[in-house]
């Protein structure tokens, strides 16, 4: 599977990612090698086989419903990098 | 029901879905310990978890697993032994991870149903694809300041039940009806406040048009955030007349995402869904698959109440009430529960009356809750009983409920002291019609004339003489006898 310098573009701004034009051609290079050599796992027969969502296997622990945390406002604000009235303060954010 | 948009060219039909997010009732979020409460100081019931903190570790609430489940059994739907966590991907300053924990392929609950009655008394069924649970978003705060928006992580990760309707909604009224069935049946189950205006409960709805007849569907809008019945309903008709309108100009509708306006009651554009809703999702690694045992589903299902559809049949059943009348005394448990006791041994019929009449009268005008009603359910059931039994008529038992209402105490003991006995004794009845003829001599000659609506004067003036304490069947027999 190849990718073009249009997908990369798309999958940056998913990720956030600020990629210059001159990098776009280096960059899907970069992305090319990596999903070639996962391409690899495609050689494995898996159509009878279950697709497996957890390496450790067994089931999801689970905890009783009970208040055990929170109450830690300070220590929770402490590396916003903005807080006002006890909120974290973003730049504004309008739909 | 059969609804439908006509204009002058065509007969439009509407295809509607929802997407319900319900906020489950837990003390603790589904991922973290803190606390769930609404309305505390911001940012005072977070952990680490719900902010997001590096190496933190989601742990699932067993307590919102059980309330999926049950309200899952509440939908008639299928219940999956097996589900999967999945990470939904996007940045949003209310979700410090950059994901959400959600589940996508393989949700706790599958497809079900649920039954809606409508004003024309038709009733019809509307499949539910799925229930999935989730975490809830940070609660953001635009308007305090112009350049900032401050957030609030109280919400940040209190569980969710996302519920997804099959697009079988042809009318706003039916959008209508669902909105007030699920949140009577969670309601009843205790798994979500269903407080709309608070935004326990919010509601999406997805919403295209066709040509009567046509199969297939069109293009939808998805409109974000119509956060009561009144606006769900009133978000699907105009979002549909807008697509109408746009169709018959020649043009065509995108997919696309649009907020309703409360004040105007319209939709607005807010993104196209083209890239926007790339999420990318994949299996969560931090917690391994769900698995529910046959034991534990059929534990829960022991612990399910009666339902609204239930109660109702039920209501109609043994106590005889109209369709109507059961549906509005079993849409809350509270309501009920009231009616219950209170017919408990009694007219269940008159009972409602009482109930549906004058109390709820009483309590809308007072802006009082049946929680906080001066009347107990015993005081309405004694009150039918005394009606019934000819103690007092219906008319002094008006004025009993008034006396009630003001001043809380059995109606027996009201009537006692007040002296509001009805007056059976025949004798006295016809002492007090006696005079009351003696003093009409010129009304009895015009109602032997033939004026025989005078009938009534006589009964009135009777009733007004006895000051309303004697019976008007008995003056009614008597006076017919005298008159002749």
């Amino acid at each position: 599977m190849a990718i073009d310098n249009q997908t990369v573009k798309r999958v940056a701004s998913l990720a956030h990612l600020k990629i210059e034009d001159d990098k776009l051609d280096a960059t899907k290079e970069e992305f090319n090698k990596i999903l070639n050599w996962v391409e690899q796992l495609n050689e494995v027969d898996t159509s009878n086989v279950e697709p497996m969502f957890c390496v450790n296997g067994g089931e999801v622990p689970e905890r009783e419903d009970e208040v055990t945390d929170g109450n830690i406002k300070e220590a929770v604000l402490k590396n916003a990098p903005m807080q006002e009235f006890g909120y974290f303060a973003v730049p504004k954010v309008v739909e | 029901m059969t609804y439908t948009i006509k204009t002058a060219q065509n007969e439009w039909e509407i295809v509607c879905g929802l997407e319900i997010h319900c906020q489950i009732i837990s003390k603790s979020k589904i991922f973290s310990g803190a606390s769930t409460e609404f309305g505390d100081d911001a940012n005072e019931n977070v952990s680490f978890i719900d902010a997001g903190m590096p190496g933190m570790l989601p742990v699932l609430n067993k307590e919102c697993v059980r309330q999926a489940v049950k309200t899952g059994l509440g939908l008639n739907a299928q219940i999956n032994k097996y589900s999967v966590f999945s990470r939904k991907n996007y940045f949003y300053a209310d979700q410090p991870n950059g994901y959400q924990i959600t589940q996508y392929e393989y949700p706790i609950v599958g497809k079900g149903k649920v039954k809606i009655e409508l004003s024309d008394g038709s009733s019809k069924e509307i499949g539910i694809t799925r229930l999935h649970i989730e975490q809830d978003a940070a609660k953001s705060i635009h308007d305090l300041n112009p350049k900032k928006s401050y957030i609030d992580f109280n919400r940040a990760g209190v569980g969710l039940m996302e519920i997804v309707t099959e697009p079988d909604f042809r009318a706003p009224e039916e959008a209508g009806a669902f909105l007030k069935k699920l949140r009577s049946i969670v309601r009843y189950l205790g798994t979500c406040d269903g407080n709309m205006d608070e935004g326990s409960m919010r509601c999406d709805a997805s919403i295209s048009v066709r040509l009567k007849g046509e199969q297939g569907m069109r293009e939808r809008a998805e409109i974000k955030n119509v956060n009561s019945v009144k606006f769900a309903m009133q978000a699907i008709e105009n979002e549909a007349k807008r697509q109408i309108e746009i169709y018959e100009q020649g043009s065509t509708i995108e997919q696309q995402t649009r907020q309703f306006d409360q004040t105007t009651g319209q939709t607005k554009f807010l993104r196209l869904k083209e890239y926007a809703d790339d999420y990318r999702y994949f299996p969560e690694p931090d917690l391994p698959p769900l698995y529910l045992t046959d034991d534990y589903i059929e534990d829960v299902k022991k612990e399910m109440v009666e339902l609204p559809d239930a109660k109702k049949e039920r209501f109609i059943k043994d106590f005889g009430l109209t369709a109507y009348d059961a549906d509005i005394l079993t849409e809350s448990r509270q309501t009920a529960d009231f009616f219950e006791k209170a017919a408990k041994g009694h007219d269940g019929k008159k009972v409602a009356n009482w109930i549906l009449g004058d109390l709820f009268a009483n309590l809308n005008a007072n802006k009082l809750t049946l929680e906080q009603s001066p009347i107990t359910p015993e005081m309405i059931g004694e009150l039918v009983d005394l009606i019934e039994t000819n103690v007092i008529s219906g008319k002094i038992a008006k004025d009993v409920f008034v006396y009630m209402w003001e001043n809380p105490k059995m109606p027996s003991q009201i009537v006692e002291e007040k002296g509001l006995k009805q007056v059976t004794d025949t004798g006295a009845i016809e002492t007090v019609i006696d005079s009351v003829l003696a003093a009409n001599p010129d009304n009895i000659a015009a109602y032997k004339g033939g004026k025989t609506n005078l009938f009534g004067f006589f009964v009135g003036q009777v009733m007004k003489a006895s000051k309303g304490a004697a019976n008007p069947q008995i003056v009614n027999e008597i006076l017919k006898k005298k008159l002749g």
